[in-house]
């Protein structure tokens, strides 16, 4: 199954890898963890994010391989290389997971997001919502006489641009999966 | 081959198919199916202990001195929960123990029914792997999955948490399968990595083997290697507190402990060395004071079979991940190969630097003809036990640190202590758990009166299975470590640092039927030791000693390893409002 075929190895290795992690920058990272899926993978991943004091930007998680019980975790975070390094040792230290990669140094990587956002307004507000969504390739899914629900999928950037233009027009609600992430190429 | 039985019966089948020979535990409504096993069967043997920490601290005794994991069986909602202490020792030590747990039956979990505690989800964080077991067919693959992943990679504790009609239910048993386990940790080292160790270690001019827990861990054969890697080198050795034994005490080149109360020699050698080889420890706050200041001129290189321990906390030059045996083996023979070059020159003058600071005397206390100093009281034990087949475990204090000090460990294996989590109230219940291995031993647990109050009702344990375990208690009538901490640090304002309404320690042992012994005067001490040690039975040796001596060396929080104190001189204001923070 496609959704499997990522590189094995970088867990065990990850300690060799090295790159200068005295610095103090903090770095954004996408990082996909393939897990057994039993009962409480999600909480020992997201204990161990809470429990060692690390970020969670955001983390999507939903079984890939049906025959195989694996699932797949993608989890964005922000840390000084030295936590992130570190993050990726604790990920490959739990006993249900399987494997662990940073796309963000791995290689070119895809990331996708998708939102649903509410809109309710009238007139003009209503016609220049409308407009947006079609530049952003945003769906209309749902409407009524005073309302939209769109669907825009993307990077996270271009839906937080979205939102930013449909806060004056009348955003009301947003829903994010998160962000899943493949690298590219074979 | 499978065969069909109970979920209890399976229980008690896969503990032998695992070799278990004693398992430590308390019985309750969760657990009875499997009680009612071992109830009829001889092969395993079930030592009752007087509450669930007990037990657990028993299993990491038994597990330490034997290699071989410890059993704990408990029941559920209080039972598990008491065993929450011990797990998170276990996991901070990484000491390999399977602690099976009993659960309200599968359709009452979540009813908040009684005895039901989220066993799972409150041992999550402090095991390294749990498992609820939902349905029997898949119990005895759990319970051999458990054993594995205790006992592989780096080792730790493991809860298996089974349900009341799981229990009680048919399913298939399996025996035990070789490596049909997912999780495989790589044992051999990078040859990469350790042919630039070894290139590292034939041009070192100041060189310091750092060696930690993780050696013992790796197995009796990991010392035997870092025996003859030391004694082929000459290079100095120093360790941990959870490494002591690996290499002898009487060695060459044996620096003593090193750390917050580590010997001056064995700190100034990290502190200034050129080449730092980290062999199974991990950089403790402990062993590193100052992170900024540590160690600032030397390469260093870390063995460590967990890849998260590798800079962590230190930047490493040579990162190795492997297990200690196999790592050591391959330097051992790369080095070899390479001609056993070191830069001998240079070796022998660093060695005579340690010499020099050696000759400070570190230990050296002022003893006294009308009080028993707690570090001669230790000189004494050491004396008169060394040649014994001897056991030490220890409780949580100034106590524990004199004993790392003052008695000599030879060999792996010897030495129980909690490190890691510094837990008050294991000592006792270990001593328990290695006596039960090896019962023809002399098992010491050297005390504090106040840690050793933390679990004392384990004496009915003792007693009741005629384990002769010594409890040598360095009675301070203080909360020593505390007070020492408060002098230092609180202005010696001593809130309730002290131990007041303490037991009269003879009659409380004369009241669980053993024998209690009060010494005072030092020049009884050798007679009152020999009386412990000949007595045939559980003792509880109440040794008063004086209150208020502090422990030293000693490195300040915050502080540096070459900025220890030495003794009582200038204790005053040595701790910065930074250091005061930490603990
Ligand atoms: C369970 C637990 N509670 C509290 C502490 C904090 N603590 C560390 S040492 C100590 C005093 C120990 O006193 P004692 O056992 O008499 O040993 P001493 O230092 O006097 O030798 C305390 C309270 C601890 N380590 N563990
Ligand atoms: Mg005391």
């Amino acid at each position: 199954m496609s959704a499997l075929h990522i590189k094995k190895g970088s867990t065990r290795h990850s300690a060799y890898n090295l790159r200068p992690t005295f610095s103090d920058v903090q770095e954004r990272h996408t990082i996909a963890v393939l897990v057994e899926n039993e009962p409480g993978v999600l909480a020992r991943v997201i204990g161990l994010f809470s429990g060692r004091g690390y970020n969670i930007e955001s983390l999507t998680v939903a079984e890939v391989d049906h025959t195989g019980h694996l699932s797949r975790i993608t989890i964005v975070t922000t840390g000084t290389p030295q936590v992130i390094e570190q993050i990726k040792a604790q990920l490959g230290r739990i006993v249900s997971v399987r494997d662990v990669h940073d796309l963000t140094v791995e290689g070119a990587s895809v990331e996708r997001e998708l939102a649903i956002i509410k809109v309710v307004g009238e007139g003009d507000k209503r016609v220049e919502a409308l407009r947006l969504a079609d530049i952003f390739r945003a769906n209309v899914v749902d409407s009524t006489l005073n309302s939209f629900i769109f669907e825009i999928t993307g990077a996270p950037d271009k839906i937080d641009a979205f939102a930013d233009l449909m806060r004056p027009l009348g955003l009301i609600e947003i829903a994010r999966t998160g962000v899943a992430a493949l690298l590219r190429g074979d | 081959m499978t065969r069909e039985m109970t979920g209890a019966k399976m229980v008690v089948q896969a503990l032998k198919d695992q070799g278990v020979d004693t398992v430590f535990g308390y019985p309750g409504g969760a657990v009875l199916p499997i009680y009612d096993e071992i109830f009829l069967q001889n092969d395993i043997r079930h030592i009752l202990v007087r509450h669930e920490q007990g037990a657990v601290h028993a299993a990491e005794g038994y597990a330490r001195s034997t290699g071989k994991p410890g059993v704990a069986l408990v029941t559920s909602g209080p039972g598990a929960t008491n065993a929450v202490t011990g797990l998170t020792d276990a996991l901070l030590d990484s000491i390999p123990i399977v602690v099976l747990t009993g659960q309200v039956p599968t359709f009452m979990i979540g009813s908040d029914a009684f005895q039901e505690a989220d066993t799972v989800g409150i041992t999550r964080p402090c095991t390294k792997h749990n498992w609820l077991v939902k349905d029997t067919d898949s119990l005895s693959a759990t319970m051999h999955e458990a054993f594995h992943v205790a006992t592989s990679g780096r080792p730790g504790p493991v809860l298996v948490d089974i349900p009341k009609d799981v229990q009680f239910a048919n399913g298939e048993y399996s025996a035990p399968k070789p490596s049909s386990s997912h999780y495989q940790p790589v044992l051999k080292g990078d040859l990469e990595e350790i042919t630039e160790l070894v290139a590292a270690i034939e041009t070192a001019k100041k060189p310091v083997f750092y060696t930690g827990g993780g050696v013992i861990n790796s197995g009796p054969a990991a010392s035997q290697l870092l025996r003859e890697l030391v004694d082929a080198t000459g290079f100095p050795i120093t360790s941990t507190l959870m490494g002591l034994g690996a290499y002898p005490a009487s060695g060459e080149n044996w620096l003593g402990m090193l750390g917050m109360h580590g010997l001056y020699e064995a700190n100034l050698a990290m502190h200034d060395c050129d080449l730092m080889i980290n062999v199974g420890a991990r950089f403790d706050d402990r062993i590193t004071g100052r992170i900024d200041a540590f160690s600032p001129n030397s390469k260093k290189a870390h063995i460590d079979i967990d890849p998260s321990s590798i800079n962590k906390v230190i930047r490493v030059d040579i990162p190795i991940v492997g297990d200690v045996a196999h790592v050591l083996e391959d330097i051992l023979k790369i080095w070899k190969s390479r001609g056993r070059k070191t830069d001998a020159a240079n070796v022998k003058q660093w060695q005579n630097q340690i010499a020099e600071w050696r000759k400070i005397n570190c230990l050296a206390f002022t003893n006294s003809e009308k009080t028993i100093k707690p570090q001669y009281a230790l000189q004494r034990l050491e004396e008169l036990t060394k040649k014994h087949d001897r056991y030490i475990t220890t409780e949580v204090g100034q106590h524990q640190m004199w004993a790392a000090q003052y008695l000599g460990f030879e060999d792996p294996n010897r030495w129980m202590t909690s490190g890691g989590l510094g837990t008050m109230g294991y000592g006792f219940p270990a001593s328990i758990g290695v006596q039960m291995a090896h019962p023809d031993a002399l098992v010491i647990n050297v005390a504090g009166e106040a840690s050793w109050l933390m679990n004392m009702q384990e004496m009915g344990t003792a007693t009741q299975y005629r384990l002769p375990v010594k409890q040598f208690i360095l009675n301070n009538e203080r909360l020593g470590m505390v007070r020492q901490w408060q002098e230092l640090l609180h202005g010696e304002r001593y809130s309730h640092s002290w131990s007041e309404a303490l037991p009269d320690f003879v009659k409380l042992a004369e009241a669980f039927g053993a024998k209690g012994i009060l010494c005072s005067d030092p020049t009884d001490l050798d007679d009152a030791i020999m009386e412990m040690i000949n007595y045939d039975g559980p003792v509880i040796f109440d040794c008063l000693v004086e209150k208020h001596e502090n422990c030293f060396p000693m490195i300040p929080s915050g502080k540096a390893h070459n900025e220890m104190l030495l003794g009582e001189a200038e204790t005053q204001g040595v701790i910065d409002s930074k250091g005061s923070v930490l603990v």
